[in-house]
């Protein structure tokens, strides 16, 4: 039985901030509690082909990275399959990713959004700063909503995840 | 001492140009090239920023946490620091040797680790360039490209690499952080429903590896000329074998040819690897320069991986490699075949091994049953050495009474191909340069030489067209002549006005 949600976070948990997307996936199961079904939680150190097979049978799938570039404390950004350049990297973009679900199961991907949380420092062997802890608790707040947005979509609470690739939530 | 093209003869007038990319990834890759007034390439050198602080990350840290902790050091191939950690450690606590039940297990977790890595470099980082060629499009030279014109290789990259993320997660517990491989042997057996799965797979996998070494060996003879000739240059060769010549990738004794193929080591123990190779520091990298002691650092340098491998071993204890692997050794008509772009012929070959020895191991009982640890008299000091996908790792702890780790040495494989990647690229600058303008087909070719390798910088040598490698031309005077890179997207972008910094 494949849960229909699906929450991915990648980065390494000994290089400071990088930890931000395995430890987000940490949080949110702790939040949620052992017993639902509904999500899977996966994370690993970067994105690669076969991740695309993880998206099998998903009704709405969550990225989660950290990111230099986005604002404080996170952004949230509704994916589009893209062929971009990392195709050919042992690190591809989420994007990138949902682009081989489509080539190899000829269909379009699930609803994918990317949660990218803001982060500085990435020194091996450091612990995540305070500000991106900060930023974490924040995310994960959101992630919450995220969930329970399809657990009540009745209810009519909204996630404020926005349509287009090129569409950018700046929280905070 | 100093290498031809390494740094040039007469100094003055040319400075060393060094160019940082913002990286939050292992390490980066650049390229320098210093011309003379005629454009004539002077000096070539490839520096790679070498992972810092690994051995004080592990340092202090109790021997039965490492690992674990070593999976952080790489996401690329966790597996690998997993396996020559628990080794080294085995040699701690005593165990020696681990159980058949452990060693069968963590031989499965090795291999499929082969398999997946493997697979990911020849379909998704390499196919591209080889079926397409160095020059074509960049917009189709990517596996999207690919995909469109050979539909069913993109789709096998992903399931071969796929099956080999599940052999692991049989085997360690999870796809990633995995915890199977402890101090002394394993801390699980495979599931019966595990095993099933994965041999109801086999035959598929087995058939796909197939097509891949005969799509490689073509692809390399259909052009023979370009592919011997391409960032060639005759080396020495290192790797593990199995004590009786065999290829042997989890466990063996350290073996070495000379560029003509002779034997200039052979049997010896892994645990001396410090009598054997000596690491030189370059004033101009961050990355040490191996070689073997007794040879010193001119004669003595090396390549390790698939090419070395293959041809090092006397045969391969598995059929269908073993016959893909004859016909290796014919392409070189009784020597050594020293072509940087064999490389993904022999990493074929391999990945066809690893799948057959999955095979053989996922038949045997011992993987579902058995002793998993043992313990023995307490040591403070061991060695772990196992062939990576991209070559041999060396990992060498010492440990106090209070169970910390006091001392941790590891040389990983692209460490040991830094002489070579170095050559290969100044191979490349000397065949293509044109000494004024950097084309785009010219960035390729320098990556193409530097992916052959498939060294462990994720951001180094495997994002074409994302690559940090930027290159500038200098004249003697020191001014910009050119100065190329890519953007984040891909894009190429020419600006003789951007910052430089220029050291020394």
């Amino acid at each position: 039985m494949i849960a229909p949600l699906l929450v991915f976070g990648w980065g390494n948990l000994s290089r400071g901030d990088d930890a931000l997307g395995p430890l987000f996936v940490l949080r949110l199961r702790e939040r949620l509690g052992a017993a639902q079904t509904r999500v899977d939680f996966l994370d690993d150190y970067q994105l690669q082909v076969e991740h695309a097979l993880d998206l099998r049978g998903r009704e709405r799938v969550l990225f989660v990275d950290c990111s230099v570039r986005c604002a404080a404390p996170f952004e949230v950004t509704a994916l589009e399959p893209a062929r971009d350049a990392t195709f050919t990297t042992h690190a591809m973009s989420p994007a990138a990713v949902l682009h081989v679900y489509r080539e190899m199961e000829h269909r379009e991907p699930p609803p994918c959004t990317v949660l990218e949380i803001h982060g500085e420092r990435f020194e091996l062997g450091t612990e995540p700063s305070g500000a991106a802890l900060a930023a974490l608790e924040s995310a994960v707040d959101w992630g919450e909503r995220w969930v329970r947005g399809a657990v009540t979509a009745g209810e009519g609470e909204e996630p404020p995840v926005l349509r287009g690739v090129q569409q950018v939530v700046k929280v905070g | 001492m100093t290498f031809d093209l390494e740094t040039a003869a007469s100094p003055k007038g040319l400075r060393r140009v060094a160019i940082d990319p913002v990286s939050r990834v292992e390490g980066h890759g650049k390229v320098t090239i210093l011309l003379d007034d005629q454009h004539r390439v002077k000096q070539v050198r490839l520096h790679i920023v070498e992972f810092r602080g690994f051995e004080k990350f592990i340092e202090g840290r109790p021997y039965w946490e490492v690992p674990v902790m070593v999976q952080r050091l790489c996401g690329i191939c966790p597996v690998s620091h997993h396996l020559a950690a628990s080794k080294a450690m085995d040699l701690i606590v005593g165990a020696v040797p681990v159980t058949a039940s452990a060693t069968k297990i963590r031989r499965l977790m090795h291999y499929g680790q082969i398999m997946q890595s493997h697979a990911l470099h020849f379909f998704h980082l390499s196919s591209p360039d080889l079926l397409f060629g160095f020059d074509s499009d960049v917009a189709r030279r990517n596996i999207v490209g690919v995909a469109m014109a050979y539909p069913d290789i993109a789709k096998k990259g992903v399931l071969l690499r796929k099956f080999g993320q599940e052999v692991i997660r049989a085997t360690a517990g999870k796809r990633v952080h995995g915890t199977g491989s402890v101090p002394g042997g394993v801390n699980k057996h495979v599931s019966r429903a595990d095993r099933d799965a994965l041999r109801k797979d086999l035959p598929q996998m087995l058939e796909w590896a197939q097509d891949a070494v005969n799509l490689a060996r073509q692809l390399h003879m259909q052009d023979a000329a370009m592919h011997d000739s391409f960032g060639s240059f005759r080396s020495n060769m290192l790797s593990l074998v199995r004590a009786d010549g065999a290829m042997d990738l989890y466990d063996g004794v350290l073996r070495a040819r000379d560029a003509s193929g002779r034997l200039i080591l052979d049997g010896a123990s892994d645990q001396g690897y410090l009598d054997l190779i000596e690491e030189e520091v370059r004033p101009w990298s961050y990355m040490k320069f191996p070689h073997l002691r007794a040879l010193g650092p001119e004669k003595g340098w090396y390549r390790v991986g698939p090419l070395a491998r293959v041809q090092n071993c006397d045969f391969i204890p598995t059929p269908l490699a073993e016959a893909q692997r004859q016909e290796f050794v014919a392409w070189g008509g009784g020597e050594p075949v020293h072509a940087t772009l064999a490389y993904h012929w022999a990493r074929m070959v391999e990945a066809l091994h690893a799948v057959e020895v999955i095979g053989e191991l996922l038949d045997d009982p011992d993987i579902l049953s058995g002793g998993l640890m043992v313990t023995g008299t307490r040591r403070s000091e061991g060695v772990g050495v196992i062939e990576a996908p991209r070559g041999t790792l060396i990992h060498h702890y010492t440990v106090g009474a209070d169970d910390l780790v006091t001392m941790c040495n590891l040389i990983v494989s692209t460490t040991h191909n830094n002489q070579a990647m170095n050559e290969a690229v100044r191979s490349v600058a000397r065949e293509y340069l044109d000494g004024v303008e950097i084309t785009e087909g010219l960035l390729n070719r320098i990556e193409v030489a530097i992916r052959a390798y498939d060294p462990c910088l994720s951001c180094a040598t495997h994002a074409l067209g994302r690559m940090p490698l930027k290159v500038a031309l200098l004249g003697d005077g020191g001014e910009v002549i050119d100065h190329i890179a890519r953007s984040s997207t891909g894009e190429i972008v020419r600006d003789l006005a951007a910052r430089v910094r220029v050291d020394g």
